[in-house]
């Protein structure tokens, strides 16, 4: 997946789009503890890539809009779907699920790393990571 | 060292009351605990003190009187309440103080928090996402809980049902009419599966206790109530908090089990012993998983628990019996010590139409607040 040239991440250092769409964590050199978001490269943490695939750990739905600030959207509120995500071996992540109906949710559904456009601004789309279903994962 | 006795309880009803600010319900809430303890704020030789968005605790010697007392400010969240109280018990324990006032207060404006990313070292697009909401953590906790543990939304409601029924029973609550099971199953979705009657809201309202030395009680004539045990812990590695953009695989406990097991071993008891428990029901899944957390039952029991009664006020655990914060709303800083005023409330045997109907002997009470912090307290008389 490449990004556009008017798309770009929410924040740096939080996820790459290229050679292929991956969250960025960063590794304690002396614990060893993943840690995301990543608090930036330094003498005590280096940058790990991410699994894009898992499952889901848990969920719900955001039926009622968040207040503003902090949440930050240009278009009217509908309901979203929210959800933990395990990533074997590495962390369990919180994230925007998308295309998913919302009663087919559920723990365990298998699902991978995507993006969608959080906003719009004079210098073109912000990207927000998120998971969706895998292909064929719905019912 | 010395034993901790609480010898007057007072509260400012909770809810809205748009004419008093909260640092004046506060005020009010240890005039109320003065009259009942039949003591003159002059008396107090110390206070520990909180509210989250009322206002400076100790500001409200300009109120009570400049009797140049030391008055410590707390600030910890859902737990301040707590976290007060634990500061009033070891001044006394330790032996330095033999009387003095522990107090919360609070005032929220209406709907959900609000919070701002950098005030909790979060980046600026968690919230930009629509992620920093404290609701969607506990829908979430309690999603995967009820899918380990086999707990159905009908128990989330009968958890809202027995709240209401017990809240209008109570003077100090905010919603004191009751609601049906079907109406809370039916009300709004808030965040799945957690529908409006099953939230608490933020609300309004002030509590305070005194507190006095074994000595300094018999003084006075009021050694019924003792406060046992109080204890307030942190997080563990590996626990799931409120604001959390990633957790470990490798699960640890909730700091409520740490603070529960400590606050069991410093009062020499066991869950199977008290008599009536007020545990923090931010929403009515949280009261459910608190239940296991705390040592009443077993992961999964609650279900039985709930569809037999047994935490009514005519049950084997009476839990909640004014209702907690779903029927009395959660103002931040007086929520926990509203729990132990309950609790000093049914050990009196004071409750009229909620007082549990045996005998009781021992209390329990447990706060729980972000970013992962808990507070349990045991009382006996």
């Amino acid at each position: 997946m490449l990004a556009a040239v008017n798309e770009r991440p929410v924040a740096a250092n939080l996820f790459k789009t290229a050679p292929e769409l991956r969250l960025i964590a960063a590794r304690n050199r002396k614990t060893g503890q993943l840690v995301f978001p990543s608090p930036g490269e330094s003498e005590s943490f280096d940058a790990v890539e991410l699994p894009a695939r898992g499952v889901l750990w848990s969920y719900t739905v955001q039926r009622f809009a968040p207040k503003s600030p902090p949440y930050r959207s240009d278009t009217p509120f509908t309901p979203f779907a929210v959800g933990y995500v395990e990533l074997p071996g590495a962390l369990i992540v919180e994230a925007r699920l998308v295309d998913v109906p919302f009663d087919q949710l559920r723990v365990g559904l298998p699902v991978e790393l995507t993006t969608f456009i959080l906003r719009s601004d004079e210098t073109g789309e912000i990207l927000m990571f998120a998971f969706r279903p895998q292909t064929a994962a719905l019912s | 060292m010395t034993d901790v006795y609480i010898v007057g309880i007072g509260i400012h009803p909770f809810g809205r009351t748009e004419q008093r600010t909260g640092l004046e319900q506060g005020a009010f809430a240890v005039r109320a605990a003065l009259a009942d303890a039949d003591l003159d704020w002059t008396q107090m030789q110390f206070a520990f003190g909180g509210s989250d968005a009322a206002g400076k605790a100790d500001t409200l010697v300009a109120q009570l009187g400049l009797t140049t007392l030391p008055f410590i400010n707390v600030l910890n969240g859902c737990a301040t309440g707590g976290a007060a109280l634990f500061g009033g018990y070891s001044a006394i324990k330790s032996g330095e103080f033999d009387l003095g006032v522990a107090m919360g207060f609070d005032k929220h404006p209406r709907g959900a928090f609000d919070p701002n990313p950098v005030d909790w070292g979060l980046p600026a697009w968690y919230g930009e996402a629509g992620l920093m909401i404290t609701t969607q953590f506990f829908a979430m906790k309690l999603r995967r809980y009820m899918d380990t543990f086999g707990i159905s939304a009908l128990t989330l409601a009968r958890v809202a049902e027995k709240a209401f029924q017990n809240g209008a029973h109570a003077p100090h609550a905010w919603r004191r009419s009751p609601v049906a099971v079907d109406s809370i199953l039916n009300s709004q979705m808030v965040n799945d599966p957690l529908t409006k009657y099953m939230f608490c809201s933020p609300s309004e309202g002030g509590v305070a206790l005194i507190l006095a030395s074994e000595r300094k009680a018999r003084e006075l004539g009021r050694t019924q109530v003792r406060l046992r045990a109080v204890a307030v812990r942190s997080r563990p590695p590996g626990s799931f908090e409120v604001f959390a953009p990633a957790i470990s695989i490798e699960r640890g406990p909730a700091p409520t089990v740490i603070a529960s097991r400590a606050a069991f071993e410093m009062a020499g008891l066991g869950p199977k012993d008290i008599d009536v428990a007020q545990l923090q029901d931010t929403d009515s899944g949280a009261e459910i998983m608190h239940m296991a957390e705390n040592g009443f039952c077993a992961d999964g029991e609650q279900e039985a628990w709930l569809a037999e009664g047994r935490t009514r006020l005519d049950g084997a655990l009476p839990i909640n019996t004014d209702g907690g914060c779903l029927a009395c709303g959660e103002p931040i800083g007086a929520s926990g010590l509203r729990q132990v005023y309950e609790n000093v409330i049914q050990l009196r045997g004071a409750g009229g139409p909620r007082q549990v109907p045996r005998r009781v002997r021992s209390a329990y009470s447990h706060v729980y607040g972000a970013p992962g912090v808990s507070a349990a307290v045991v009382l006996v008389c």
